[in-house]
Order: structure tokens, then C-alpha cells, then sequence
């Protein structure tokens, strides 16, 4: 037979049936964390790596680089919103949490942007997929930041201002490129991009980091 | 008692009214209601945890006071108070009503037999209590009936019908699985409970807590065997009756009428105060059983011949009588303690596992137990 197989003789030995001395032994375990424990908070000695607890409002698990949380948009070089309102996202979301509402944009290179870009938090189902279908960069949902909890429904849904003003330049490259855009990008030269440029994962807050791993 | 007065009656009345008073608010309440904070407190430590620690009292002008979080129960004693009292729309109104008040009041009452220090000599409060003849001992104890632990077990074994009448006027199938699991549950281990102290019973002749106490006055003599604690009489009876009693508390090893992970039990209907009750019994049933483990197996509020001797000597009597009540309530404390650590160390037994071991372990033991003991006892006698 491939699989191991271990033969668990029931019941076991006499001194099992007894209970007795796994239960000394068990409770010889827990009392000796409660004595270590006990004695740590009084001489102060205990250490926070010691204590699996974390204090959530006041101090904050640092999430995973690919965690996945409140959506932003990013922006352009000029700070307009690098969203050109394909209607990528509002179509592969499973939710129809998205709802977009095209306009012209006032340059000719690109040729629409989004009027209304609001997000209903409450609906979303942090999936993801509009950040995966999204061509230009433009919806994320790396700020490392859960849905607000709000006391009106109406305050769940983020509008297009609210959504901006999580977002940041993007490095990746800017609107109208075309087809062939491989090509064009090693023959364009690259500008930096102004301002910040975002960095991988959520971006560095007040937040305090907490190391959780064991000595 | 030789002449009747009703002066003498009255003080007796009197007396008795002031020890129930101290004895429920003094000492059983509040310390039930610090258990409920110990017991989350304790287990943070015994699983590296933190457990409740943040709530305070603001005083106007000194500032905060944490206290370690004992204030936790206040907070939780005023959210109970507080919460929608629910009753559902099916459930007997008048048993839904009265089953929390039910389950809670035996652990109360048991407490009436429970000696918690040495006689308060009333004329001479004053004197050391070293070699002094009291002519009006006041003895700490609420009433000191001839039957004595029997009247535990009546009365204990009324526990079962709160838990049961809880699950049953309900009107909710986990409830009356709840219900039906405690009754079961709690009247196999009474079984066991009697026969384990009826060793005790059969060293110290009596069965009054009061006298078995005043026969325990050694710690561990072998000149007069019979005075030493009961656990080095009767080990294996003072374990049978531990188990027993722990699950007549239906806490973790023997917590199937409550179930926390799959049926919630007999009281998953209640809410606010009521199910504060139940939770509040469960703690006084700790400490009741507590005292009268230590009742009948660790010797009361004796400490050994040579501790009582000592205070009895050098301190006047009501002294005396506070320092050995507060080192009998430290008793107390450890064995609370004692079954916190047992409820968060170990798992849960099945169902008919809890009932084999009950009936096929611990009863055929307990009968042993005395049997053996009896036989001891008239070798002994003999020789």
C-alpha cells in the first residue's frame, strides 16, 4: 500500500485509560505558560513578542505586498485621472459595483474620460478584476485600507474625487501609445514621471508594524 | 438551649440574617463576579494572550484606574443590565421567566452550610482565643444542620431544573438538546458525588461540615491519623468527587449541555440579565464546591495545628477569627484557580464517553473506595 498506515490500538494502555497523568501532564503545560506569563506582566519583563495578541486599533498587522483593499485611481503626470473610460472594469466586475459615465476629454490625444467614476464599496467583493482589466493603470487596489465603515449606506459608495485622492502618478506609460506600443516603448524616450511615483505594495502610513515572528 | 427566651431567639435570628448577608454580598457574589473576569484573565495568560485589560474607572481629580481590568465585570454587569431583555415569542413566558433564577439559587443556598472560620466568641471578642471557654460561641456558619451534606446534595441537584426548564421553555431544538444533555449529564455524576465523600464520611463520623472541619485540625499527624486532612485519607476520594463536581458546574471537560461550538445549550435563547444569572450561577457553583472540597479534604479554615495555635495565642479572638477566614478564602482562591486552569487545559469528552466514564469509571470506584475505607477503618479498630 502506498499510503502509511499508522494502527491506533484502542483503547490504550492502562495508564491511558487513566487520564490521569496526560491530564497532570497537560495542565503541568498550561500552568507553566500561566507562571511565565503571570510573573512577566508583574516584573514588566514579558515581551510583546511573547503575546500572540495583537491590539488592533492602536497597532496595525502589516499586510501582505499583494493584499487587496479600498480601490483608488491613479493620475496622470498633470494630475488629471489617468482613467480614458474603456468601461473594462464596470463590464468584468461580477459585482456591478462600478458605474462610469463618459465624457469628452478636452485634449485631443485621448478620447474620453470618465464624467462619474463611482465605486460601491459595500457591493465590491474585493476580487480584484477591474485592476487586472484595467489597460492603462488606472484602477488599483493596493492602498492597504479596508472599506471604511460608515453610518449611511450612501457614504459607501467612493465618487470620482474621493478615488483620486488616494491615487498617485503611475509608472506606467502614459495613454495614446496605440498599437505597436512595445515597439514604441523602447524607441520613446522615457520622461520621468513628476512627482511621487508609486511604490510597490501599500504605501507607507502611520501605520505601525508589528513583527510577529517568533524569537 | 437549655431555657428558651426569645431574647436568645432573636439574637439567633439576628445573627443568622447578618452572616447570610455577609456571606451572599461579602464573599459569594463578588467573588463569582471576580471569577468571570479571572477567568478570561487567566486563560490570556495560560494561552499568551492579553486578555481584558482595558477597562477603567475615572475618578474626578486621582485619573484612571485599570486595576488590571478588574473593573471588566462592572462593565459587563452594567451591559447586561442594559441589553433587550428578549423572550421568545414561543417560549413559556412564565418557566422562561423563572429557569436562570432556578439554576442560580442552589449554588446560593448550598452555601448556608459552609463553616468559613472559627467560632467568633461573641462576650470576649477581645481576649485571645488561646485556652478560652466561650460561653456564647458564635460559630461561622449559616445554619449547622445535623444532615449537612446531604442537604448539599438535595439542594445542589435542584440545579439540574434550571438548566433543563431553561431548555425546555425555550422553544428551540438546541436548547431542549441543551436541557436534556445537562439532566443527563448531572444525574449520573451526582451518583458518583455521594458515594465519593461517603469515605469521608465513614473517617470523620459526621456529616455536618462544621464538625468534619473541627476534626481536620491537624495538617498531617500520625499519631492521631484521624485528624489530618482528608486528602491524605481519602486521595482517591477527594479525586472521584473533583471530577464530579466539575461536572456538576458543566464547565469544559464535562461542558456538553452547553456545547459553545455546536448547540450553545440550554441558555443559546437568552440574553441581558437571564443569561447573566446563568453565567453567574456557573461561578458560584465554583466556589461553593470549592468550599466544600476544602470542607471535607482540606481541612476548612485549619492550617495545621501549629498556625492555628499561633494566631489562636497571639491575637485577640475576632482577629483570630478575621486572619483565619482571609487565609481560608485564599484556600478558596487557589482552588478556583485550580479548576479555571483544569476548564482551559482540557478538551471536551463526547457524549457517551462523558456517560461511559461516569457510570463505568468513576461509580464502580467510588464504591470501592468506600468499601476498601470501611474495611480500613474496622482493621483499624480491631488491631
Amino acid at each position: 500500500m502506498a499510503v502509511g498506515v499508522k494502527v491506533v490500538n484502542r483503547p490504550g494502555s492502562f495508564s491511558q485509560q487513566m487520564f490521569l497523568p496526560a491530564i497532570a501532564e497537560g495542565l503541568g503545560v498550561t500552568f507553566r505558560h500561566f507562571v511565565k506569563n503571570f510573573f512577566g506582566n508583574v516584573t514588566g519583563q514579558r515581551k510583546k513578542t511573547d503575546i500572540a495578541t495583537i491590539e488592533y486599533p492602536e497597532e496595525k498587522k502589516a499586510y501582505p505586498e499583494r493584499f487587496r483593499g479600498l480601490h483608488r485611481l491613479m493620475l496622470r503626470d498633470d494630475g488629471q485621472v489617468r482613467c480614458v473610460a474603456c468601461m473594462m472594469c464596470p463590464t468584468v466586475c461580477p459585482a456591478h459595483c462600478i458605474t462610469i459615465v463618459a465624457e469628452e476629454a478636452p485634449d485631443g490625444k485621448i478620447e474620453k474620460r470618465p464624467r462619474i467614476f463611482e465605486i460601491d464599496e459595500l457591493r465590491c467583493v474585493v476580487c480584484g478584476l477591474c485592476a487586472e482589466a484595467c489597460p492603462c493603470d488606472a484602477i488599483r487596489m493596493d492602498t492597504g485600507e479596508h472599506a471604511h465603515p460608515t453610518y449611511r449606506r450612501v457614504d459607501g459608495i467612493l465618487d470620482k474625487e474621493e478615488l483620486m485622492s488616494r491615487g498617485i502618478a503611475s509608472r506606467a506609460v502614459q495613454g495614446g501609445v496605440g498599437a505597436f506600443w512595445r515597439e514604441k516603448i523602447t524607441n520613446v524616450p522615457q520622461t520621468p514621471p513628476s512627482g511621487d511615483v508609486a511604490p510597490l505594495g501599500p504605501p507607507a502610513g502611520p501605520t505601525q508594524v508589528v513583527d510577529l515572528s517568533r524569537k | 438551649m437549655s431555657t428558651f427566651s426569645y431574647g436568645q431567639l432573636g439574637f439567633q435570628v439576628l445573627e443568622a440574617l447578618v452572616k447570610i448577608l455577609f456571606m451572599v454580598l461579602g464573599f459569594l457574589m463578588p467573588l463569582a463576579s471576580i471569577l468571570t473576569w479571572l477567568e478570561r484573565r487567566q486563560s490570556a495568560m495560560m494561552q499568551d494572550r492579553l486578555g481584558p485589560k482595558r477597562a477603567y474607572i475615572k475618578l474626578p481629580i486621582i485619573g484612571k484606574f485599570y486595576l488590571w481590568g478588574i473593573l471588566h465585570f462592572v462593565a459587563d454587569a452594567v451591559k447586561f443590565i442594559f441589553k433587550e431583555d428578549y423572550v421568545p415569542s414561543k417560549a413559556h413566558k412564565f418557566l422562561f421567566m423563572w429557569a436562570p433564577i432556578m439554576a442560580m439559587a442552589p449554588a446560593l443556598i448550598v452555601a448556608a452550610i459552609i463553616p468559613f472560620g472559627p467560632s467568633l466568641c461573641w462576650s470576649d471578642l477581645w481576649h485571645s482565643s488561646g485556652n478560652l471557654v466561650c460561653d456564647q460561641p458564635v460559630p461561622l456558619q449559616i445554619a449547622r444542620l445535623d444532615i449537612g451534606l446531604l442537604f448539599y446534595f438535595a439542594i445542589s441537584s435542584l440545579a439540574v431544573y434550571g438548566a433543563t426548564l431553561a431548555g425546555w421553555a425555550s422553544h428551540n431544538k438546541w436548547a431542549m438538546m441543551g436541557g436534556l444533555r445537562a439532566s443527563s449529564q448531572m444525574m449520573s455524576y451526582e451518583v458518583t458525588m455521594g458515594m465519593a465523600v461517603l469515605g469521608a464520611f465513614l473517617v470523620y463520623g459526621s456529616l455536618e461540615p462544621g464538625e468534619i472541619v473541627a476534626k481536620q485540625s491537624q495538617f498531617l499527624s500520625f499519631d492521631n491519623f484521624r485528624q489530618s486532612w482528608g486528602i491524605f485519607m481519602q486521595p482517591l476520594g477527594f479525586v472521584l468527587f473533583l471530577t464530579a463536581a466539575i461536572a456538576e458546574t458543566k464547565r469544559t471537560p464535562f461542558d456538553i449541555p452547553e456545547g459553545e461550538p455546536e448547540i450553545i445549550g440550554y441558555f443559546v435563547e437568552y440574553s441581558g440579565m437571564r443569561f447573566g444569572l446563568f453565567f453567574l450561577g456557573e461561578f458560584l457553583e465554583i466556589v461553593t464546591s470549592s468550599a466544600i472540597m476544602i470542607s471535607l479534604f482540606f481541612g476548612g479554615w485549619h492550617w495545621g495545628a501549629n498556625v492555628d495555635s499561633f494566631f489562636a495565642a497571639h491575637l485577640p479572638n475576632v482577629l483570630f477569627v478575621l486572619v483565619m477566614f482571609a487565609l481560608w478564602t485564599v484556600k478558596i482562591f487557589v482552588f478556583c484557580m485550580f479548576q479555571l486552569l483544569i476548564r482551559w487545559s482540557l478538551p471536551r469528552f463526547r457524549s457517551d464517553q462523558l456517560l461511559r466514564l461516569g457510570w463505568q469509571r468513576l461509580l464502580p470506584l467510588s464504591i470501592v473506595n468506600v468499601v476498601a475505607t470501611a474495611l480500613i477503618i474496622l482493621w483499624a479498630q480491631r488491631s
